[in-house]
């Protein structure tokens, strides 16, 4: 009965090794000649998933209290070796923020130091569905804020992509998603996607799903044949993650070890910064075309830093650098559409004021979100700062919350993409008139 | 609930099982339910066929490595990243074990509860320690307790040196636990940090057991995290730990550390635990698995993966019954799962995983994987990198996740690559389908495998119709 057989010495199944990177569009709509500059107008959301530390991403160094608290995982003062980069005299950028602080440098940057989701669970799971359902309440929506934006600019039929190993919620919904990856189909005579479109005509799930691949296949050659460097294998790192051969780009941006092997692992964090440096460019190269999507989302895990934190180096400062990296990716490949581009980089909720006894931080409640563009109007942080005074801590434990994260997504859907405050407090942020979108932030 | 005999079959084999091996849709045939059944059993699952080594060992080994590394590191780089990789390497010869048991075994339900469970207390890949104890963690703690009491689970994987390491427990320590009283510059054996880390207390509440919105707080989550504290592994280097703060316990394995331990009593969930020592934290875990939140919990994963993304109430009730009147024994869920008349409904609703997709493509074919370079990174490229999921959380359960357009081409391509390898030797491919999917072949996937060009067309056909993706 049983015959084994080894499939997989002799031939192609190397199509499929090495990918993982994968751009999800919304929609096939075709590119609308109406709108006017607003069908330029492009909406990268950067969804950073396991609670990205704030307090680290944007120390507040002049806060008085923020070395006493950090220990020996606080990012040093403004003038020291691996000190915070400066914004102004309370905060700064994390040394691994380079081209972040480039950007503020020219107004192209600003933060929101204190931003928060309306979940106050502290679970990773339940407060990453609020993030991307866009409700007040947990599982209180099926689809994401960012595809219901998309339904709410109806007649303008807008493109949209999302980056991530699996769909991501933030981009689920009735406008069908689809994805590519580098290292994609290979065999271009075959029958096979002919035959299969017909088996799934009626199919709800695989259908659209099929349609939309094959397609994104199509545009991924043009995409990324302006690129020489992108190939398959230069999305191939080997870096040491997880006793597997090779690993992808996506694996990457998975904790990696905390058990930093001297050179190996800085150079598995340069590795993993050249992926997703690549990722950026790819991505750019998706939305630079005629057709090409205006709005995309992206997602980076491994941020969850219970232990061993590090500081201007470590755990979360190559992160950090993934994060800095995709942003220089995109906004050099975007090359002049990046005065037209918006990005938000948010997460699910903040770190613990407080070091905690692993050299890490615990769960908490707000945290900093970044707003970067070519078009942003100048202005210094994005809602208030509530300081890290022992008796201004959330539960007196984490930064408090000043600003709602929705706030800080209806201003730039109305600001960036038009979208109308009447969708905005009822369908794409729903039962959400009392949260004001914050404004002033594009020009 | 009237089914028809031939559906039941293929149900018992896709649904409950990982999918058909050739013959296994008429051994179930006639007695579906018994054909289940009669995988339950209480050894517990089987285990991967090769000499692996114990979770312990593995532990120490890594733990020497990086006490040895700076010594290495004077000889060169080389034998550091040498030794690296190798202990890396150990995890895949288990992966590829774990799959070919999938692939081959006549018990695939008995595998795929096992699978399950595995993924409800997810132990991943995160850094060096924890990569080498997936392995160990599945065939050490989950295994054995399958068909037990799922006290017995939780507490076998509380315990596990792989649990403790992922989600940051090894190194909480009490602050004002003996050892933290004591500490001071210079004092032997003193730990570089000190202090609470509530990752593993938390994770225990909101995914192993009550579930997240079951009411407990922030102050539960931090005391249960204080009762915790000691629950570690016992170094290699214990001897630095010698005198008054020793603990009992074999290297590599675990053991109650009081010297970590926050002393005095801890309240949660509205209940006083006075016990002292390892016993508070395990009465704890005894008093969660028997609370009702944490039956409801159970029984709607285990619901959702088996049956539906959004499981009938009706099911989720019996289940969660059948939990509570058996005091938690999963043999009793199983076999209330398969007596469940909702768990039959022909209607294919669950999409498979990466992993499912795989492992019942090589059923279908009556074959295994053989080779880890070449299976892993498949896995990797289609969102499920093995030993290494996403977060505690496990891997994604909904159709959603997994049908990416992206996805589907993915599956695609790897499909066709797979027929022109196997379809040569495996037979007719209309046999393969009707031995894979028995009554759930549909008309129109049956014609256009009979109309393909070529052999490796039609197994493509098979592999990526909407029947085969499905279960």
């Amino acid at each position: 009965m049983t015959r084994p057989l080894d499939l997989t010495r002799r031939s192609a199944l190397t199509a499929a090794a090495g990918i993982g990177v994968s751009v999800t569009f919304l929609g096939r709509q075709a590119f609308a000649e109406v709108g006017g500059s607003l069908a330029k107008r492009k909406l990268v959301v950067i969804v950073c998933r396991g609670a990205m530390d704030g307090l680290s991403v944007s120390p507040p160094v002049g806060d008085s209290n923020y070395h006493a608290l950090r220990g020996e995982i606080a990012i040093a003062g403004f003038d020291q070796p691996g000190g915070a980069l400066k914004l102004d005299d309370t905060f700064g950028l994390h040394p691994k923020l380079a081209t972040v602080h480039a950007l503020a440098m020219k107004g192209q940057a600003r933060i929101a130091p204190a931003v928060a989701t309306p979940d106050r669970a502290r679970s990773h799971f339940e407060a990453q569905d609020v993030l991307e359902s866009g409700s007040s309440v947990v599982y209180g929506a099926s689809s994401g804020w960012l595809n219901r934006a998309m339904e709410a600019m109806g007649p303008r039929k807008i493109e949209a992509i999302s980056v991530g190993a699996q769909a991501p919620l933030i981009l689920r919904g009735k406008i069908q998603a689809a994805s590519w990856s580098p290292g994609g189909y290979k065999d271009r005579d075959s029958r096979l996607p002919a035959i299969l479109a017909d088996l799934y005509a009626h199919d709800p799930l695989l259908g659209p799903a099929l349609a939309t691949g094959l397609d994104t296949e199509a545009m991924a050659k043009l995409a990324t044949a302006s690129e020489a460097t992108i190939t398959p294998a230069s999305m191939v790192t080997p870096a040491p993650v997880a006793g597997q051969a090779p690993v992808d780009s996506m694996a990457m941006m998975q904790p990696q070890a905390t058990e930093p092997a001297g050179r190996a692992y800085a150079q598995a964090g340069r590795a993993g910064a050249q992926a997703a440096r690549t990722l950026g460019t790819t991505l750019a190269g998706f939305m630079m075309q005629p057709n090409g999507p205006q709005v995309a989302a992206i997602s980076i895990d491994g941020f969850d830093t219970h232990a061993n934190q590090g500081a201007a180096e470590g755990q979360l400062a190559n992160r950090l650098a993934y994060l800095d990296a995709v942003v220089d990716g995109l906004s050099s490949g975007l090359g002049p559409e990046w005065r037209n581009t918006v990005v938000v980089a948010a997460t699910e909720f903040g770190r613990t004021a407080h070091i905690n006894g692993t050299k890490g931080t615990d769960h908490g409640t707000a945290s900093t979100a970044l707003v970067l563009g070519g078009g942003l109007k100048s202005g210094g942080i994005i809602g208030d700062w509530p300081t890290l005074q022992q008796a201004r801590l959330f539960e007196n434990r984490d930064t408090a919350p000043t600003l709602d994260m929705r706030g800080l997504f209806k201003g730039v859907l109305a600001e960036q993409m038009g979208v109308s405050r009447r969708a905005l407090d009822t369908t794409v942020f729903p039962d959400s008139a009392n949260v004001a979108p914050a404004t002033a932030i594009i020009a | 609930m009237s089914i028809d005999p031939g559906f039941e079959a293929s149900i018992a084999v896709t649904r409950f099982g990982l999918g058909a091996r050739p013959g296994e849709i008429d051994a179930a045939r006639g007695d579906a339910k018994g054909y289940l059944k009669a995988q339950i059993r209480d050894s517990g699952a089987d285990q991967p066929q090769g000499q692996f080594e114990t979770g312990a060992a593995h532990f120490v080994q890594v733990r020497e490595y990086q006490i040895d590394k700076r010594q290495a590191k004077m000889a060169g780089e080389d034998p550091v990243k040498a030794a690296v990789r190798q202990i890396r390497e150990s995890a895949q010869p288990e992966f590829l074990a774990r799959a070919q048991l999938a692939a081959q075994t006549d018990a695939s339900f008995r595998e795929r509860w096992t699978l399950f469970w595995c993924n409800h207390f997810t132990v991943a890949s995160k850094n060096l320690n924890t990569a080498v104890l997936v392995g160990p963690f599945e065939r050490e703690a989950i295994r054995p307790h399958v068909f037990g009491r799922f006290e017995d689970l939780l507490a076998a994987s509380t315990m596990h040196p792989g649990m403790l390491l992922y989600l940051d427990q090894a190194q909480s320590i009490g602050p004002n636990s003996p050892i933290m009283q004591m500490r001071g510059p210079g004092f032997p054996g003193r730990p570089k940090a000190g202090g609470l880390n509530e990752n593993l207390a938390r994770e225990i509440l909101e995914l192993h057991t009550l579930g997240v919105g079951s009411g407990y707080t922030q102050a539960d989550v931090t005391e249960f995290a204080r009762a915790l504290t000691g629950w570690s592994i016992q170094g290699p280097e214990t001897a630095r730990f010698g005198g008054r703060f020793a603990s009992a316990g074999a290297p590599g394995e675990f053991t109650f550390r009081e010297a970590f331990h926050e002393p005095g009593a801890r309240h949660i969930l509205g209940k006083s635990y006075n016990q002292e020592g390892v016993a508070q934290a395990g009465a704890v875990l005894h008093d969660i698995s028997a609370s009702p939140a944490t039956a409801h919990h159970l029984a709607t994963k285990i619901a959702r993966h088996f049956v539906a993304d959004d499981p009938p109430p009706a099911l989720v009730a019996r289940l969660e019954r059948a939990y509570l009147q058996s005091g938690g024994r999963l043999d009793q869920v199983a076999d209330a799962l398969i007596e469940a008349p909702e768990a039959w409904a022909p209607q294919q609703t669950k999409f498979k995983t990466p992993y499912e997709f795989l492992i019942s493509s090589y059923r279908a074919v009556g074959a295994a994987p053989q080779d880890f370079t070449r299976f892993g990174p498949v896995l990797t490229g289609l969102g499920q990198q093995p030993f290494n999921a996403p977060s505690p959380k496990g891997w994604a359960e909904d159709a959603e996740a997994w049908a990416a357009p992206d996805a589907i081409v993915k599956r695609m391509s790897w499909s066709e690559s797979f027929s022109q390898v196997a379809a040569p030797v495996v037979g007719q491919p209309i046999q393969i389908a009707q031995n894979s999917l028995g009554a759930q072949l549909s008309p129109p996937v049956a014609l256009a495998i009979s109309r393909a060009e070529s052999r490796p067309e039609a197994l493509s056909i098979l592999l990526m119709s909407p029947e085969f993706q499905r279960r």
